[in-house]
């Protein structure tokens, strides 16, 4: 996985180098937990990727958008060189995520607590159907200020879809400033209990724990709780705001890809 | 027109079990047959409208054909981002049914009027817009939304309008109705004042007013072509609409006039852009806006 996990983080430095685009922190957040629903969760296959019975994932914290084309292209489901493509002018790869644009993008997305909802709609249908594919929606911190996003909690649990998994990127910093200092989120594993959540905490960065928290059974929906670190991967990105909105220059750049190589 | 969607629906789900009809805790008195008969296909998703246009999206992405049932407010303007990136940005096959077009719920005021619907709604791409005017429209154009994908706004009435068409009468979107032929101006109308205009229209020809009396029931798409031969006519254009001034019918006409580069004598009737204060039925509201008695037409005149 050490391999993998360092090609990912490549390619979100390349693309936000090249592209002089934002939001590296909120992409190097969630590799890991990527990478796990990709290479060791997902019933899905980059060569048919409309089969029925797969397991979707929704991206609903749209910004992430470079983490999850890194790990689509390293999945097989478009080429490597369409990472290349990203945000610049004629590219192939949006700043925020069009279902259009490549294999492998279940919604359209952008603004905050929506995929959420779209997620719910996808696990009721399921439900109905007797589809056995479940629905993994990975949320941001900040994303739970979003009213609609406790409107799907309710009726999520409510309807008691199982078939669910939220992941949520508890980074801890949002748009403006450090997320419990914009608004608390704590307690934050007892609001989607006391919601009817199934909850399980794990550490973002670790696979052993994501593997566990996304596969084992549950008969409520199941949120898990990642704990992250924000530009995780790059000491000086790590758990600052900045890097929510600068993209690296020549000599960052080049100071962040030397330390993931170094990395073992 | 209300009831003759949920008949309409009943009908079609009958024979396609990929019909769901979802409602953020509206529908008492009107959708019960349809919850009590097909309870698989039927979701109330409470007051929570952001979350149910999500939830709409969901299901349509995953194959459903999806209803969602509301007052006009609530269903329009209250989630409109919803609207505008789940479902239009999407291309899903959600149609939002609205009732309570323009002043419908007179004495309940304007957090549940609704006079920018049109407006708002047709500016999305991908968003169609239909506005049936009796019930003959509203199941031809229910029908309509079935047959044809992608995401779509259909404003209703409420209940109890009459029949202006023929029983028989097609009713394509994108296409015109002739209600009446005439020859001195031609009146285009939509949606809820379909009736008000018949009226008005017998009463100019017991006057001696020969009008030509357009149904517009669906906005968009919208039939420029009819438009466009009324102008080659030169025949002088009125709008009536139960909408705002601005965005809606008579917008659309002043725009298609606009762009065909030929004079041609126009009145729009519609809501002024304001407020309802006053307290009072549909029927009183409609009096206060100017929308009962017909205008003058001095205008046709040079």
């Amino acid at each position: 996985m050490l391999d993998i996990t360092k090609r990912v983080r490549t390619h979100i430095l390349d693309m936000t180098h090249y592209s002089k685009s934002s939001h590296i922190g909120s992409a190097l957040s969630i590799v890991e937990i990527l990478i796990t629903l990709y290479f060791k969760v997902l019933n899905t296959d980059p060569k048919n990727p409309q089969k029925s019975d797969r397991d979707k994932f929704i991206l609903s914290k749209a910004h992430g958008s470079v983490a999850l084309y890194a790990v689509l292209a390293e999945k097989g489901f478009f080429p490597l060189s369409y990472l290349k493509k990203y945000y610049i002018d004629g590219g192939i790869l949006p700043g925020h995520l069009d279902r259009l644009s490549v294999p492998g993008i279940e919604i359209s997305a952008g603004s905050l607590g929506h995929g959420f909802s779209i997620s719910i709609g996808m696990a009721i249908s399921n439900k109905k159907t007797g589809n056995k594919g479940r629905i993994f929606v990975l949320i941001g911190d900040g994303e739970c200020n979003e009213g609609s996003v406790w409107e799907g909690v309710m009726l999520a649990a409510h309807l008691k879809l199982d078939n669910v998994i939220a992941i949520v990127d508890y980074n801890k910093i949002q748009s403006f400033g450090k997320t419990n200092e914009v608004i608390n989120q704590e307690p934050i594993l007892d609001r989607w209990r006391s919601f009817g959540w199934d909850v399980k905490e794990v550490d973002g960065h670790n696979f052993d724990q994501l593997f566990e928290a996304l596969t084992s059974t549950h008969e409520k929906p199941r949120v898990i709780i990642a704990h992250t670190i924000k530009g995780k991967g790059v000491s000086f990105m790590e758990d600052k705001l900045e890097w929510h909105y600068k993209s690296p220059n020549d000599d960052e750049y080049k100071e962040a890809i030397d330390e993931i190589e170094r990395e073992n | 027109m209300r009831t003759t969607f949920v008949n309409t629906l009943i009908e079609l789900a009958k024979n396609d079990d990929k019909i769901f009809l979802i409602t953020p805790d509206m529908g008492y008195s009107v959708l019960e047959e349809f919850r009590d008969k097909y309870p698989n296909q039927f979701l109330n998703t409470g007051i929570a409208e952001q979350n149910t246009i999500g939830v709409a999206a969901g299901l349509a992405l995953s194959g459903h054909i999806v209803y969602v049932y509301d007052i006009i407010p609530f269903v329009t303007m209250r989630c409109y981002e919803q609207i505008r990136l789940d479902l239009a940005y999407n291309n899903a096959n959600v149609k939002l049914v609205g009732i309570g077009a323009g002043l419908t719920y007179g004495s309940l005021g304007p957090s549940h009027h609704a006079i920018e619907d049109i407006s708002i709604m047709r500016s999305i791409p991908n968003m169609q817009v239909l506005c049936p005017g009796d019930p003959i429209e509203v199941e031809e154009l229910v029908k309509r939304s079935y047959e044809t994908y992608g995401p779509m706004y259909i404003r209703l009435g409420k209940n109890g309008e009459p029949n202006i068409h023929k029983k028989g009468t097609r009713i394509e979107i994108g296409k015109s109705v002739d209600v009446k032929i005439g020859n001195d101006f031609a009146l285009f109308t939509t949606s809820n004042t379909l009736e008000l205009a018949k009226n008005w229209v017998d009463e100019w020809e017991k006057e001696g007013v020969s009008v030509y009396l357009i149904s517009m029931p669906t906005l968009k798409k919208f039939d420029q072509e009819k438009v466009e031969e009324v102008i080659s006519k030169n025949m002088p254009i009125m709008t009536l609409e139960e909408h705002s001034i601005i965005g809606g019918l008579g917008s659309i006409i002043a725009e298609i006039i606009a762009d065909s580069g030929k004079a041609v004598k126009y009145k729009k009737i519609a809501i002024n852009d304001e407020f309802s204060h006053h307290v009072g039925s549909h029927k009183y509201q409609r009096e206060m806006f100017n929308l009962k008695i017909k205008p003058k037409i001095d205008f046709i005149k040079n």
